[in-house]
């Protein structure tokens, strides 16, 4: 197999979290956008290219969007592209700078990942109605919870999972949540079990706090190549494999308690990475967590635990922050602990590998020698996974 | 990876006003079947999928979910460029030239004809704290350019209705083509004004309709394809988006993308080593600040060029053999995948009646319309 040139991160910045934020879109991808050049060390004209993802334009209430945040995520006068996987975005926005850079192109890229869903009024949920099918799904008034719950339900009854089960992801990620400074105002905390399964029923069995929230937030990387990278740092943290894959839109047509998607991209980004044996060699990891049981569900799909096996390792406490023997899972907080703003927030746990591996993640630093780490993202109609390893 | 990358097949649809009988499914599978049998593949050959499309064009937010099964792209790494089709071309070099892949498929369509108010949608492009709340119809940005781009330069409307003469006329020798006409100089100048100087005939009517394109690394083209069509280089670039800060005479995009792509592919006087174009036309004025901004003529030149017959297709450098986006149907960003269709034919020799005679070397310029500036260029070539 051929290997692509190396590519290099060499800086993460992330705005903080909020409901609802005071500055425009363009504001927070220029504050996200300005902590990563910092962190590497960079001024915007040190950058060849700029990659913008964002999630539906129907959040922000603007057509091309990615036209509009040009300015403010430095893409004015520069090669600038856009890519979109819809929630998947976060991560895939990586995996675009990393072919700008990979296919020998650019020699730095900057990748920006901006979302503003308060605009959206009365709610965001009214905008996910219109990702159904025109025909046969829009003129239920589905929304979001709804496909979720089924999904959940299906994933709770092949593997006989308890909901008390499912609500430790959630305990677990609130209370990592409580370390990350960008977390936002009120969703991090140390909540029982109790309180997770009895709070407000969204969607049967969705419960409030089993689901992230509504979020406006930006995120930013750097990425460069080897040549570049070797002479800005001594300690540059590769991307060692990507991995991306898209399943059917007829998504009534599949059994949905595995993603497969979410294996074949994982696949993928291993086979890159020349990893045979993830469970030893992924050190920690971060899946795409917008509700509780998603966690488990795409840990599965990644091959770091078998098929309903996610949750009783759960039980025993492999997958927290500072387990000695597992492989410690959203250590960040994830979407449950820190918010949800879709693209920003799977930059968000590209960033948080970052940090781990960099060894710079403070408090929230995994207890076990983290040399390489996995950040995942999963959207469109239950149908995307991508995958992005970072190592040493 | 240093091997080129090549286009080995290309499928289309023919481009209609409407098309009430298809759904975009059915037109991008039937894009995707041409596609695949010019090239000789099956869809489980192809390794990375690129689709274009923009959510309010399509009437459905994330719609890049709706992009896999038509193409047979089911549980194959596939991805959404929101922007033009030749950006995503590029999208599609890059992952070839990262060595990964072998065979990267790009589709682009347009259900135009869905859109009831076209202008509400561009508005919703506009600033929505600066801009959006004036309230003015966003084809006023046109007209506002079409003025100052004709004063600075001193071409004239009638040069403009030269433009769309000539790619309506061309555009009858091409099949596919939604709005072949044979029209006068006089029928544009008389047509109704639609923002001044731009009239209801300098402004290209849209067309619903699909393209694929298939491109391979060098070594699998040259096992593929009899006749593989080689990616020279490629450029895209934004300029600012804020309408109120742009020069409104030069177009920036495109002089810069054209840069890029130029020196990927050694090319330092362009009118003499490329042998024809298929530029931007979606506002007749347009084809011209283009032509001049991407170094084929000097500012203030192309008009008359254009009048001595430069631009023909039987002329000393033909612009738009295709009939340009006036003559075939602006398609949105799918639109320079047209321009990316008839060069690729042009290149084989496979143009029939509008067939350039020996032509090796190729253009392709995109603009994303208003109110944007950004746009991408595209060099294609059939030389060994």
């Amino acid at each position: 197999m051929h290997f692509p040139q190396k590519v290099a991160v060499l800086g993460a910045g992330l705005t903080k979290f909020m409901r609802r934020a005071q500055e425009t879109p363009k504001e927070l991808a220029f504050e996200a956008a300005k902590m990563a050049l910092d962190e590497a060390g960079l001024t915007i004209d040190d950058i060849d290219a700029v990659v913008l993802v964002t999630a539906p334009d129907a959040f922000d209430g603007v057509h091309m969007n990615g036209e509009y945040l040009a300015d403010g995520a430095g893409g004015s006068k520069k090669p600038y592209m856009r890519s979109f996987v819809g929630g998947g975005s976060g991560v895939f926005g990586i995996i675009n700078g990393w072919y700008h850079i990979a296919s020998g192109h650019f020699r730095t890229c900057l990748v920006v990942a901006e979302e503003k869903m308060s605009s959206s009024m009365p709610h965001p949920q009214g905008t996910f109605n219109a990702i159904y099918d025109q025909f046969t799904e829009r003129p239920l008034g589905v929304n979001l919870l709804w496909i979720f719950s089924l999904e959940m339900n299906r994933y709770m009854s092949v593997h006989k999972v308890p909901l008390e089960t499912i609500a430790l992801v959630a305990k677990k990620n609130k209370k990592n949540g409580l370390d990350h400074p960008c977390t936002q105002a009120g969703i991090a905390g140390d909540y029982t079990v109790e309180e997770i399964v009895n709070s407000e029923i969204m969607c049967w069995p969705v419960t409030r706090l089993m689901v992230s929230t509504v979020s406006d937030g930006a995120g930013a990387l750097v990425l460069a190549s080897e040549d570049f990278a070797k002479k800005v740092t001594d300690k540059p943290i590769w991307i060692e494999g990507v991995g991306w894959c898209l399943d059917t839109s007829y998504w009534t047509n599949r059994d949905l308690y595995y993603p497969k998607y979410v294996e074949y991209a994982a696949r993928m980004a291993y086979d890159m990475a020349g990893i045979k044996d993830p469970r030893k060699e992924i050190h920690v990891v971060e899946p795409y967590d917008p509700f509780a049981y998603k966690e488990l569900h795409h840990l599965e799909g990644l091959l770091l635990a078998d098929k309903g096996e996610a949750p009783k390792l759960l039980e025993k406490g492999f997958w927290d922050r500072d387990t000695e023997t597992g492989i410690p899972s959203s250590p960040s907080g994830g979407l449950l602990g820190v918010g949800n703003p879709i693209a920003a927030a799977g930059l968000m746990k590209v960033a948080e590998i970052f940090w781990q591996v960099k060894g710079t993640a403070g408090k929230r630093q995994a207890k076990r020698e983290v040399k390489r780490g996995l950040a995942q993202a999963w959207g469109d109609l239950m149908q995307v996974g991508t995958v992005v390893i970072l190592g040493k | 990876m240093n091997e080129r990358v090549a286009i080995i097949g290309v499928g289309y649809t023919q481009l209609r006003p409407v098309s009430s009988d298809v759904s975009f499914r059915e037109m991008i599978y039937e894009a995707a079947v041409r596609a695949y049998e010019d090239a000789g593949i099956e869809p489980r050959d192809v390794d990375t999928f690129v689709a274009i499309s923009e959510d309010y064009h399509e009437g459905t937010a994330i719609f890049d979910e709706y992009v896999p099964d038509q193409l047979g792209a089911v549980l194959k790494p596939v991805h959404t460029i929101t922007q033009d089709g030749l950006t995503a071309l590029a999208s599609c070099v890059m992952q070839i030239k990262t060595g990964l892949f072998n065979i990267a498929v790009l589709e682009g369509h347009s259900k135009a004809s869905n859109i009831l108010y076209p202008s509400h949608i561009d508005a919703f492009a506009l600033d929505p704290v600066t801009v959006r709340p004036l309230g003015f119809n966003p084809v006023f940005l046109a007209g506002l350019e079409m003025q100052r781009f004709l004063v600075e330069t001193g071409n004239t409307e009638y040069h403009c209705g030269l433009v769309v003469a000539k790619n309506r006329a061309t555009a009858i020798k091409n099949p596919i083509a939604a709005y072949p006409a044979e029209i006068s100089i006089e029928d544009v100048l008389s047509s109704n004004p639609v923002s001044f100087p731009l009239k209801e005939l300098d402004i290209a009517r849209k067309a619903d309709g699909a393209f694929v394109i298939v491109l391979a690394k060098e070594s699998v083209a040259k096992r593929l394809s009899p006749y593989p069509v080689y990616v020279e280089g490629v450029g895209w670039l934004q300029d600012t988006p804020n309408i109120e800060m742009r020069d409104l005479v030069s177009s920036l995009y495109l002089t810069g993308a054209a840069n890029m792509a130029y020196r990927e592919a050694g090319i330092r006087n362009p009118i003499r080593e490329i042998d024809f174009a298929e530029i931007d036309d979606t506002f007749s004025y347009k084809e011209l600040q283009h032509i001049e901004f991407l170094g084929i003529a000097r500012p203030g030149e192309s008009g008359e060029m254009l009048e001595e017959g430069y631009f023909d297709i039987d002329g000393e450098f033909p612009v738009n053999p295709s009939g340009g986006n006036i003559g075939c149907g602006y398609m949105y960003d799918s639109s320079s995948l047209r321009g990316v269709y008839e060069a690729v034919l042009q290149l084989r020799g496979f143009a029939a009646e509008r067939q350039i005679p020996d032509v090796e070397t190729a253009l392709i310029a995109s603009w994303r319309g208003i109110p944007t500036a950004s746009g991408g260029v595209v060099i294609l070539s059939n030389r060994e």
